[in-house]
């Protein structure tokens, strides 16, 4: 017989181990008077070392630990959405309830309410033959958002009965012929990946908004993209950005080992914002994970599983879905520090030598797949790396960039010179161009990847030539590259540039991002017919009309403004032949 | 609890001392160390199993032998907290150092501290005015924030945060600041100069101070910044007063950490500092803060200097990824005999975008800063070129521009240590310093700020 109960033999920090108890691994475990959850993580002969995920000062030696036979899991369900929970599935209003404004430690709370009554909708009848993955009915969560109940994978049978009504997640809505009783909640264990039938190649993109992303860098639905940058360079900020304004149908956020006025601000301000794609509340089509950095080292480990398996969750439902995780360099620091109060044999810099394999199952969790049920979802992840000094030759980030496909570098310096998204364009990648032009021939326009080629040529040029003017000045170029300069300007401080804060700039849609990379080309065509036609370099740059046209996006309705005052600064250009 | 003594001491090793055969003892418990010739020193658990025991001692193990006595006291470290805090003056273990009573407690609380549940906080958006230009136009300074100076040996940081401490008050309001100050492994000499500023400006009255200076136990200055984060945190949440916690110096402090984690032989992180490293300085400034339902606040100025000037090192790398900006003082323009020489390119406050605008500020805050920013980077870029190439390769925009970069530093930073310029104030500098750019020049600004403020004369 395996014995269930042990004592604690030594702790160190989050680390404590025990003896007497047969525990396996990854189970979670309750340690000491209190109760304390805790994950087994090694064992050595008759002693468990278990992680635990909340302080464990005052706790002594010889205090019990029990095992639970369970591995550390989520509950799905209806409720999720609009959530904020901590890093293992506690929710953290419930917490303020239970223990006031300071988390303080061993209370057990579950993930979804079990008390409330959801209007469930069935859709499947009596005498149909199910398996796992299948949906039998829906429960109208939000106004957005419907969650598809579904048999869990691994169940199979023919329904005996299903009834519509309205139930709390833990009561039977259906029973199959052979007794199994299907809830609306199930468990998973988050350290798993979830099931699919196959993955398939992302062919359309995560559509974010913010020019630079979308128009040069894209990134494909099911894609796996990282931010690298100093602290400063706004990783935040473009991670709120994202979850804001992408088009995904659901987003999980996970704050993990960050601030917590940023968490603050989030959970403030996500209720107040529409949705551009919906009109409903940001809120509602969001799952938040806030793990701060000064919470337990352990629970911010677990919480990017956790947060992944939610998102894998609505994938399986059908959905579209993008997970934001703020930042995956403090997750393998809590890796780190763990790893090293097991004394285990470090890799690079103090890391565990399992660092890069923990990656890359993580973003391997990433996909475009068909789910169990036939339907098509996917799960977008977006990954911030947090380097120490903004080197990102060190292990996390190059652990990172071996997998993802999608690379926004950001740049302390231009976050210096208030160029935001501080995303660099000469080091930036994204594979996914080549799967995704098709698609943007589809729906914007036939030429798109043309304009794009075009435009980061003008880029890849000006860097170029900025080298040749940090040695000379620029009016010693000739005058066709000085307009070249003045073309890439204007990509830089019209196009690139994008204020996250303002209300009409925050937000562009892949049409008008199109329309101005197109007014950008108009400028240069018709910028090099005048001065061929005689006009002078200085009359031809300085039309009011291309100030207004860069000014103008700050103002609503741009895009149906945009031919208009590009006809306009046509008009002038050629006015400045005349004047001459 | 246990007040058995034991003398059981098999290893002294740093600041750590090593015990076997205790009764179960917890983790973080206090312990004291009774010596030979009687006198006590403190410590407190960082390790504890069946078989044996590590002890951190705050004073040094200095003259403890395998004799002496350790006591293991049953409870974690908790501070004796009062109102009576305010005005007294305390050594780095939150003992009198200045002649008074012992603070009779009306609580006890532990050092440690409970992070804030996320949920309960509420968004710091009060805007505090420092009557410094650079400050509160560029990087603005929130009440509950936790902004830190980053500085460097020889710079003038603590003229700058005593400034702050001085002036700093809401937009149109009086309401004062309690100054929790903390000093750890600061000279004397530092200390006598924050001292003697708070006493002639009678802020004295109206601050705790915890003082742990650079002869006093290094390991100490593990506790001093809790003891006065716990001080900051009774009197914020249950007296409802608006506290500035300024603690220096930091890199101290991560030192120490550093000693007591190679003592431990554990394996380091970069630059020999432990792994825990960033989570250990999270769980201090992370105690910044307004939670719901309280009045009080907690805003923190931690001053760091770094190592050899170096943004990189990381201590103010690690700083930087948890406070919500920085300040950092450059020596450049110190040397340019510029005060505040605040270097406001990296600078970055990361909560002034919700705390600045038409309610709280005024409506071209945001534009205009930006476009300061804007124009004198560019303008400080071009200070490179001309020093190959001379002003006259340059065309009339970067002329403009780097004109504007010596404006910028000598009108804008420049000002007195104790002149305090009120936002308009500052903002209405702005807009006369961007005077001398010409304004198709100005893209960050729009039309209608541009008529409603601009001073150009056409």
């Amino acid at each position: 017989m395996s014995n269930n109960e042990g004592v604690i033999y030594r702790i160190s920090g989050p680390v404590v181990t025990a003896t007497g108890i047969d525990a396996r691994m990854y189970e979670v475990v309750r340690v000491g008077h209190e109760k304390l959850m805790g994950e087994v993580i090694e064992i050595h002969g008759d002693q468990s070392v278990i992680q635990v995920y909340e302080d464990t000062s005052g706790i002594r030696p010889g205090e019990p630990v029990l095992s639970t036979g369970q591995t550390l899991s989520v509950q799905l369900g209806p409720g999720l959405l609009t959530s904020i929970y901590d890093g293992i599935q506690r929710p953290l209003q419930t917490l303020e309830e239970v223990m006031g404004v300071f988390i303080t430690r061993g209370v057990d709370a579950d993930g979804l309410d079990l008390e409330k009554k959801w209007d469930f909708v069935a859709t499947a009848s009596a005498g149909d033959e199910v398996v796992g993955g299948q949906i039998i009915g829906t429960v109208q969560e939000t106004e957005t958002i419907t969650h598809k109940i579904m048999i869990p994978p691994k169940v199979s049978g023919k329904i005996k009965s299903i009834d519509s009504g309205e139930f709390n997640v833990t009561e039977a809505v259906c029973v199959l012929d052979d007794g199994t009783e299907i809830k609306m909640m199930q468990e998973w264990p988050v350290r798993h990946p979830r099931p699919y039938t196959q993955k398939y190649a992302p062919d359309t993109p995560l559509v974010t908004g913010m020019r630079i992303l979308d128009f040069l860098f894209p990134l494909a639905k099911g894609g796996a993209a990282g931010i690298p940058g100093p602290f400063g360079s706004g990783k935040t900020v473009t991670q709120q950005s994202l979850a804001k304004y992408s088009d995904a149908q659901l987003v999980v956020y996970i704050g993990c080992g960050e601030r917590g006025n940023e968490m603050t601000e989030v959970l403030d301000e996500f209720p107040e914002l529409i949705d551009p794609n919906t009109g409903q509340p940001l809120m509602n089509r969001t799952v938040m994970i806030a793990n701060t950095s000064n919470m337990p080292v352990a629970a911010r480990e677990a919480s990017v599983y956790t947060g992944i398996t939610i998102a894998e969750y609505f994938r399986d439902q059908g959905y579209d879905v993008a997970l934001m995780a703020d930042s995956t360099s403090r997750w393998a620091e809590a890796m780190r520090e763990i790893s090293s109060r097991l004394e285990e044999m470090p890799g690079e810099e103090g890391y565990p030598a399992y660092l890069s394999s923990r990656l890359a199952e993580f973003y391997e969790r990433a996909g475009r797949v068909e789910t169990l049920n036939g339907d098509d979802g996917s799960v977008t992840v977006i990954g911030a790396v947090s380097p120490p000094g903004g080197d990102i030759s060190e292990p996390v980030s190059q652990g990172t960039l071996r997998i993802v496909k999608v690379f926004w570098g950001l740049d302390a310096g231009l976050a210096r010179k208030r160029h935001f998204p501080a995303i660099n364009w000469l080091n930036s990648y994204s594979l996914y161009p080549q799967s995704l032009n098709q698609w943007f021939r589809d729906n914007i326009a036939s030429d798109f990847p043309e304009v794009r080629t075009e435009i980061s040529a003008l880029l890849k040029v000006e860097a170029e030539l900025q080298e040749i003017v940090q040695l000379v000045g620029s009016d010693a170029l000739p005058i066709d590259q000085q307009l070249t300069l003045e073309v890439a300007r204007m990509i830089r401080e019209y196009f690139l540039q994008q204020n996250g804060f303002d209300p009409v700039d925050a937000y562009s849609g892949v049409e008008q991002q199109y329309a101005m990379a197109k007014a950008i080309l108009t400028f240069q065509d018709e910028a090099k017919k005048a001065m061929a036609a005689g006009a002078r370099l200085q009359d031809v740059v300085n039309v009011p009309s291309r100030t207004e046209l860069m000014r103008a996006r700050f103002a609503e309705g741009y895009l149906e403004n945009i031919g208009g005052l590009v006809d306009d600064m046509v008009g002038e250009i050629t006015g400045t032949v005349e004047a001459n | 609890m246990t007040s058995k003594e034991y003398k059981t001491i098999t290893d002294i090793k740093g600041p750590l001392v090593f015990l076997e055969k205790t009764e179960p003892v917890a983790y973080g418990e206090i312990v004291t160390i009774r010596l030979s010739d009687g006198s006590m020193k403190n410590g407190q658990v960082l390790d504890t199993s069946d078989d044996a025991v590590i002890v951190q001692v705050f004073e040094g193990t200095e003259a403890i032998d395998r004799q002496a006595g350790v006591k293991f006291l049953g409870d974690v470290f908790k501070l004796s907290v009062s109102r009576d805090l305010v005005g007294r003056i305390l050594d780095g273990a939150g003992r009198p150092r200045d002649g008074g009573p012992d603070i009779v407690a009306e609580e006890k609380a532990d050092i440690i501290g409970a992070a804030i549940n996320p949920y309960s906080r509420q968004s710091p958006h009060d805007f505090i005015q420092t009557g410094v230009s650079a400050i509160d136009c560029c990087t603005t300074l929130v009440r509950g924030q936790k902004l830190p100076i980053f500085s460097a040996s020889g710079l003038p940081h603590n003229d700058i945060a005593l400034q702050i401490a001085r002036q700093a008050k809401l937009k149109d309001s009086d309401e004062e600041f309690i100054v929790v100050f903390c000093a750890m492994g600061i000279t004397a000499e530092e200390y006598n100069f924050f001292r003697t500023d708070l006493e002639r400006t009678g802020a004295l009255e109206n601050a705790v101070l915890f003082v742990n200076l650079a002869d006093d136990p290094a390991v100490e200055r593990l506790i001093t910044p809790r003891l006065a984060l716990t001080a900051a945190e009774y009197l914020a949440f249950e007296h409802d007063y608006h506290v500035l916690v300024i603690y220096t110096d930091m890199t101290n402090y991560c030192d120490s950490l550093r000693q007591i984690g190679a003592a431990r032989e554990e394996v380091p992180g970069r630059r020999g500092y432990p792994g825990y490293m960033y989570t250990d300085l999270a769980m201090l400034y992370e105690r910044a803060g307004i939670v719901k339902g309280k009045k009080g606040s907690i805003t923190q100025f931690p001053i760091l200097t770094m190592p050899g000037d170096d943004i990189t090192h990381p201590i103010p790398d690690l700083s930087g990824y948890i406070t919500e900006g920085q300040i950092v003082i450059s020596r450049e323009l110190h040397q340019a005999g510029i005060y505040p020489p605040i270097n406001v390119l990296p600078s970055l406050s990361r909560l002034m975008g919700g705390c600045i605008g038409e309610k709280t500020t005024r409506d071209d805050h945001k534009k205009v800063s930006d476009q300061m920013y804007a124009a004198y980077a560019e303008g400080r870029e071009l200070r490179g070129l001309v020093a190959i190439v001379g002003e006259d390769a340059l065309n009339e925009r970067d002329l403009q521009l780097l004109k504007f970069s010596d404006i910028f530093e000598d009108k804008f930073l420049r000002q007195d240590r104790d002149e305090d310029r009120t936002i308009d104030e500052t903002l209405d500098l702005c807009w006369s310093l961007m005077s001398s750019i010409d304004e198709k020049y100005l893209v960050r600004l729009d039309r209608e700020l541009i008529d409603k403020y601009g001073q150009h004369t056409e």
